[in-house]
């Protein structure tokens, strides 16, 4: 078990810079999602962690040691791929042991472990086979079992779920968070998917570009996230923005959206956004959830307005409701029984408790 | 306006039913007609070979029916099985391939997986340069290669031309790029993340190529060991070139050398030499063909 520490680290391929200098404190048994969009360097970060690729710049350190220079089998780390990393002419056991084997472990030992993960991942009955002849997920609980054997002091995951089918992504999620519950290590995890990430992780580690956009605990992202590209990324569907100015009147704050619809800044945010710049084009941030029919109900911060639906999605528990706003498209989430029909108006209600403001220029949340 | 043409034809048209069937019958029709001219095509010269062989000098000679042997006779196989100069050419054969396969597969293993995992400075150029060299041929090369070793002998003392084991250092400049290439190949259709973990499992270098890349290739490997052992048992210009001493030469040359005289030609032990010799490589072919087509195929396939 051990922390882990990430310094200025910087990865540069000829004159790309993949990795731009990210700090980064992992403590001990702590389950940490690196998650982005593709090519923000979340998985080049982790296999510098993993010590698969060099360090241009910085420090890593697993455990206080900095292993900048320590090759991946000295570093004890275990590493669960996306694809295709089990060793197609072994056994599973054979493939779980090989780590272990490589160091000369005691073969009783070996075998304990071996059978102590397995059951871990209730794959003892398969422990004979070739991994030909297992399914996806079981393939997977594999590769995870061949990193549990070890008993690194980190576990690596590197998009672990992506190649299985939606279903089972959602089984093994859950599994993994069994996993990690049982043997607590320290674990860095990538995934693409912001669902896998805010479920799975302690803490979420939010990258763009190869920078550190956010760290935070998934609702702390969720609620208070720190710049528009953690606002739009976490969250599905995704925050709206709608171009909004700040004005102030007899002072009190006013949120003017278009020449129609203006509302007051509720008391809960009014202080938040004192020093919000007057008559600028701002961004308003705000959630689909906040976005409800009215249901005449009057509750402080909760403004209704009129609209136009462009398109209605019934998921069931809930319909999703599309609407033009300021030229822009803005989803709201109704309740199924509020006789949401595409084209037809209703009547929305929006949540300025748990509005957002945004510079627009520089992205960020004020 | 298609529709309208098409329903104007409709009525008229006789529709076909099982066209595809037909299609395919006439399919497996013509493949079977190609099938028999190659088959014959291939399968003429060795049973030629066989019936010549079965046959005494004097009922070659007596120019007879040549597709059927009158009075069979096993009297070639008897005097070239127990001709030690004949077995002495079997054996040099038989020393000098197995020493190649081993010599190749101990180089070109290495190699091709240093060029396709390992990216240092060159490599690219470096598994390209290997597979040019193979398309030099052994024709524009024995030249140079004589004189190399004419030198060497000269300078050292050490004499190879005219010894059996010359070939030892010739034959791998034949296979050893081939082998090269195909190895890459199969090397590189193997995907990354299994050597990253085998290097995160603790496992070096060697122990990767060992312990996994080579059981995953084994179809490849066993397709380049077919390859060198068949090079090196055909091969007839080098020792031609090379070797001339009777206890020296190596099988096809052997039965050239030996069993032609001046013009006379002793075809009935030429071709039961020739059917002999043909039998080692088709041995190995039968045993390991469903291997080798694996391995020819795996590289394209797989990607």
């Amino acid at each position: 078990m051990a922390e882990v520490s990430l310094r200025k680290v910087v990865k540069r391929y000829d004159d790309v810079e993949a990795v731009r200098g990210i700090d980064l404190d992992i403590a001990d048994h702590e389950f940490v999602v690196l998650v982005g969009p593709s090519g923000c360097g979340k998985s080049t970060t982790l296999r510098m962690i993993a010590g698969l690729e060099d360090i241009t710049d910085g420090d890593i350190t697993i455990g206080g040691d900095v292993v900048n220079d320590v090759p991946p089998k000295d570093r004890d780390i275990a590493m669960v791929f996306q694809n295709y990393a089990r060793y197609p002419h072994m056994t599973v056991a054979e493939n779980m042991s090989f780590g272990l084997r490589l160091k000369r472990y005691p073969k009783a030992e070996i075998k304990s472990r071996v059978a102590e993960a397995a059951r871990m991942l209730d794959i003892s009955d398969l422990i004979d086979r070739k991994p030909k002849q297992l399914s996806g997920g079981q393939r997977q609980r594999v590769a995870m079992g061949r990193a549990i054997v070890r008993h690194p002091k980190v576990f690596l995951f590197d998009e672990p779920l992506s190649n299985l089918d939606a279903k089972l992504r959602v089984q093994m999620r859950i599994e993994i968070k069994k996993v990690h519950q049982k043997v607590r290590t320290t674990t860095v995890y990538v995934t693409h998917d912001q669902v896998e990430a805010m479920t799975l992780a302690d803490r979420v580690v939010v990258m763009n570009k190869g920078k550190i956009e956010q760290i935070g605990t998934p609702n702390e992202l969720y609620h208070n996230p720190a710049t528009r590209f953690v606002a739009g990324f976490i969250g599905s569907p995704a925050m709206n923005f709608v171009p909004c100015r700040i004005e102030e009147a007899a002072g009190k704050l006013n949120l003017r959206l278009t020449d129609g619809l203006t509302f007051p800044v509720p008391p809960t945010r009014a202080a938040r956004y004192q020093n919000a710049p007057r008559n600028e084009r701002l961004l308003l941030g705000i959630r689909p959830e906040h976005l409800t029919a009215a249901n005449g109900l009057a509750a402080p911060g909760v403004e209704s307005f009129e609209t136009v639906l462009d398109v209605t999605e019934p998921m069931g528990m809930e319909t999703l409701v599309y609407f033009t706003l300021e030229g822009t498209q803005i989803c709201g989430r109704v309740d199924p029984g509020a006789g949401a029909r595409d084209g037809a108006p209703l009547r929305m209600a929006v949540d300025l408790n748990n509005m957002h403001l945004l510079n627009e220029g520089t992205g960020a949340v004020l | 306006m298609s529709s309208l043409a098409i329903d104007k034809a409709g009525p008229t048209r006789k529709v076909k039913y099982g066209s595809m069937s037909r299609d395919r019958i006439w399919a497996m029709r013509w493949s079977y007609v190609f099938l028999t001219i190659f088959a014959i095509f291939s399968l003429v010269p060795p049973i030629y070979m066989l019936i010549t062989s079965l046959k005494s000098s004097a009922e070659i000679s007596a120019a007879t029916n040549p597709w059927w042997v009158f009075h069979p006779t096993l009297s070639n196989y008897v005097e070239l099985l127990g001709s030690n100069q004949f077995l002495r050419f079997f054996w040099n054969s038989a020393v000098v391939a197995v020493i190649v396969v081993t010599i190749t597969m101990l180089i070109s293993v290495p190699a091709a997986f240093a060029l396709s995992r390992m990216k240092f400075w060159g490599s690219v150029t470096l598994a390209t340069g290997v597979f040019l060299t193979y398309l030099i041929p052994d024709t524009l090369l024995f030249i140079p290669l004589f004189k190399m070793f004419a030198v060497l002998g000269e300078w050292t003392g050490i004499q190879l031309v005219n010894k059996w084991y010359v070939l030892l250092f010739l034959y791998p400049t034949l296979t050893v790029p081939f082998c090269t290439w195909i190895m890459i190949g199969y090397f590189a259709s193997i995907p990354k993340e299994l050597d990253e973990a085998a290097i995160i499992d603790g496992a070096s270098w060697f122990q990767t190529l060992t312990r996994i890349f080579i059981p995953v290739a084994l179809p490849g490997l066993i397709a380049a060991t077919i390859f060198a052992f068949t090079v090196s048992w055909a091969q007839f210009l080098y020792p031609l070139v090379f070797t001339t001493s009777t206890d020296q030469l190596v099988m096809p040359v052997g039965i050239i050398t030996t069993l032609v005289k001046g013009d006379v030609f002793n075809w009935g032990q030429i071709m039961t030499g020739a059917l002999l010799g043909a039998a080692p490589p088709l041995l190995i072919y039968a045993f390991l063909m469903d291997y080798y087509i694996a391995g020819l195929t795996a590289g394209a396939t797989k990607g």
